[in-house]
């Protein structure tokens, strides 16, 4: 077998693995309990019945966090400009910033049904809650770590403040961004369902995967509760590969982290 | 008759803590348009200080600094050549040359014009897609100097350019550079801890004392053009280094090494 061969074959063997002991765990269950944990025809029959459903759950969801999570970017790409911009700024909106981030959803879902009603744009506004802060954090961040001779060279230039801040700032903040996208890509998901869960539309066919379990779970329909697990993984795994695939569009000629010797390992 | 002097300071000080010693200073200099000034010292006297009293990027704290009869940092055709490369690494070798006329919103065909112009005196124009990672020490350092040269300066100042570099590189580093001055007028104020290529480059050495930062000796260097790797090995030539090391010496604070 080729070498190359073998070096992709880890993540499959893993996949079976994985596979197996889930199909293990099942059947070692005392057969009265065996409900608990799905086999996996059990597993895919429950995707052959809620399909439908589960798709189109799924998409309302994606919708949501998409929805939420490029609000979050967006308006934290032009919070972190105004942050970084000065330190009194700074000091004076961090801590509504962390508030924003403190607050519990739990207690932001009532006052929003009351505000806003049930349904999609709730959603957003909690997706949106949750992921803001990693972003608007790291962002900042590197807007200020910028090397201290780049610095000096602007001002001998005698850059503007403006091109200081777009033409050095910004595209030295760039990794730190993605880094603060990826952790945003993984909660959008897990925000969106729980807000559906909370907030979410109850009406026939605009509910997404929240409501779905919500369903599932009162209905005792366990291998569905694990379907909707299942998807909701795969959404974010979706999610956080596409902002990997942006990432490398943007960095990965000039940033370290993509260097030769690091692919080659 | 003499040209207007390009710098000139008088009694210039510098002290970065208000009460406490100068850490550079009072000093006086006058640098006429065209001179090749060396500034060699123990590490510490002060040199990237004046380099950058001279920029503007620091302000004076006693004394007058006048630099084409303007106040420093009001100049636009002075260029400053840091240590390090400090290239943007987001940006192909051609956009960091033009980064400096970008900011000064030259138009795009003379920004193309001076950047051509400049990697080419650097010979580096077909590296100019390449980013800077993927370039060698010595060639990040010649990208810089080009993105200097393409402010097309009256005033170059370099602050140990050659620094990092092996002794081969520094030593063709340095005849591109006496090169390129053959060619352009600018003056140029060349902080370096190499005796030799200070010598080799030079019209004119500052040997600079420190505690507080002064000139303990201002020397001039009448070497024929053009210099190459003959000029190397003249007689005056190893006299001349051989003076400027014993007298860099003299000025050498030994008990900074006692401890
Ligand atoms: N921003 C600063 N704040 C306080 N002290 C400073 C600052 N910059 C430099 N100094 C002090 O001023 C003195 C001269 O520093 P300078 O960088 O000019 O030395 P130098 O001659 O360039 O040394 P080297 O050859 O090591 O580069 C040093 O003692 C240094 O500690
Ligand atoms: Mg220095």
């Amino acid at each position: 077998m080729s070498s190359r061969l073998l070096r992709r074959l880890p993540p499959f063997v893993l996949a079976a693995l994985f596979l197996a002991g889930w199909q293990a765990l099942h059947h070692s269950l005392p057969p009265g309990r065996r409900f608990l944990f799905p086999s996996l025809p059990q597993l895919g029959e429950a995707f052959q019945v809620h399909g439908p459903a589960l798709l189109g759950a799924a998409g309302h969801t994606a919708l949501a966090s998409l929805g939420g999570f490029a609000l979050a970017a967006l308006v934290a790409a032009g919070a972190s400009l105004l942050l970084a911009s000065s330190t009194l700024v700074r000091q004076a909106l961090y801590p509504y910033l962390m508030g924003l981030q403190m607050v519990p959803v739990i207690i932001v879902a009532p006052i929003l049904i009351l505000w806003v009603g049930p349904g999609a744009p709730s959603v957003i506004i909690v997706t949106f809650l949750i992921t803001f802060f990693p972003l608007v954090v790291n962002t900042t961040q590197g807007l200020l770590s910028v090397e201290q001779a780049h610095l000096d060279l602007f001002r001998m230039g005698r850059a503007a403040r403006w091109q200081e801040l777009l033409l050095l700032r910004a595209p030295a903040a760039l990794p730190y961004f993605f880094t603060g996208l990826r952790i945003a890509a993984i909660l959008a998901p897990i925000g969106a369902l729980t807000a559906d869960y909370l907030v979410g539309s109850t009406s026939g066919g605009r509910s997404g995967l929240g409501i779905t379990a919500l369903l599932f779970s009162a209905r005792n329909e366990i291998p569905g509760l694990y379907a909707t697990a299942v998807v909701g993984c795969a959404l974010g795994f979706v999610l956080v590969s596409a902002v990997s695939g942006l990432a490398w569009l943007a960095l990965h000629r000039w940033h370290d982290s993509y260097s030769a010797e690091q692919i080659e390992r | 008759m003499t040209p207007p002097p390009l710098i000139h300071c008088q009694a210039l000080a510098k002290r970065f803590d208000t009460t406490g010693p100068a850490v550079l200073g009072p000093l006086s200099l006058t640098v006429a348009p065209g001179e090749f000034v060396s500034i060699l010292g123990p590490s510490g006297c002060g040199k990237s200080t004046l380099l950058r009293l001279v920029s503007g990027l620091l302000a004076p704290s006693e004394g007058t600094l006048r630099v084409a009869d303007r106040p420093p940092g009001e100049l636009d055709d002075l260029a400053y050549v840091f240590q390090d490369a400090t290239l943007l690494p987001w940006l192909r070798v051609a956009a960091n040359v033009e980064t400096l006329l970008r900011l000064r919103r030259v138009s795009t065909a003379e920004r193309t014009r001076r950047r051509d112009a400049a990697l080419g005196l650097v010979r580096l124009t077909e590296k100019a897609r390449a980013y800077p990672r993927q370039l060698s020490g010595g060639q990040r350092m010649r990208v810089s100097l080009a993105r200097a040269l393409a402010l097309e300066p009256r005033v170059l100042l370099l602050d140990e350019p050659f620094g990092a570099l092996d002794e081969m590189t520094r030593d063709h580093l340095g005849e591109e550079l006496l090169a390129i001055h053959a060619r352009q007028a600018w003056t140029a104020l060349f902080v370096t801890h190499s005796v030799a290529e200070a010598v080799f480059l030079s019209t004119r050495i500052l040997v600079l004392a420190p505690h507080p930062g002064r000139i303990a000796h201002d020397l001039a260097v009448d070497l024929p053009y053009p210099r190459n790797h003959e000029t190397r090995r003249a007689p005056d030539y190893l006299r001349l280094v051989a003076d400027v090391s014993a007298r860099l010496r003299a000025v050498e604070p030994a008990e900074d090494f006692a401890a």
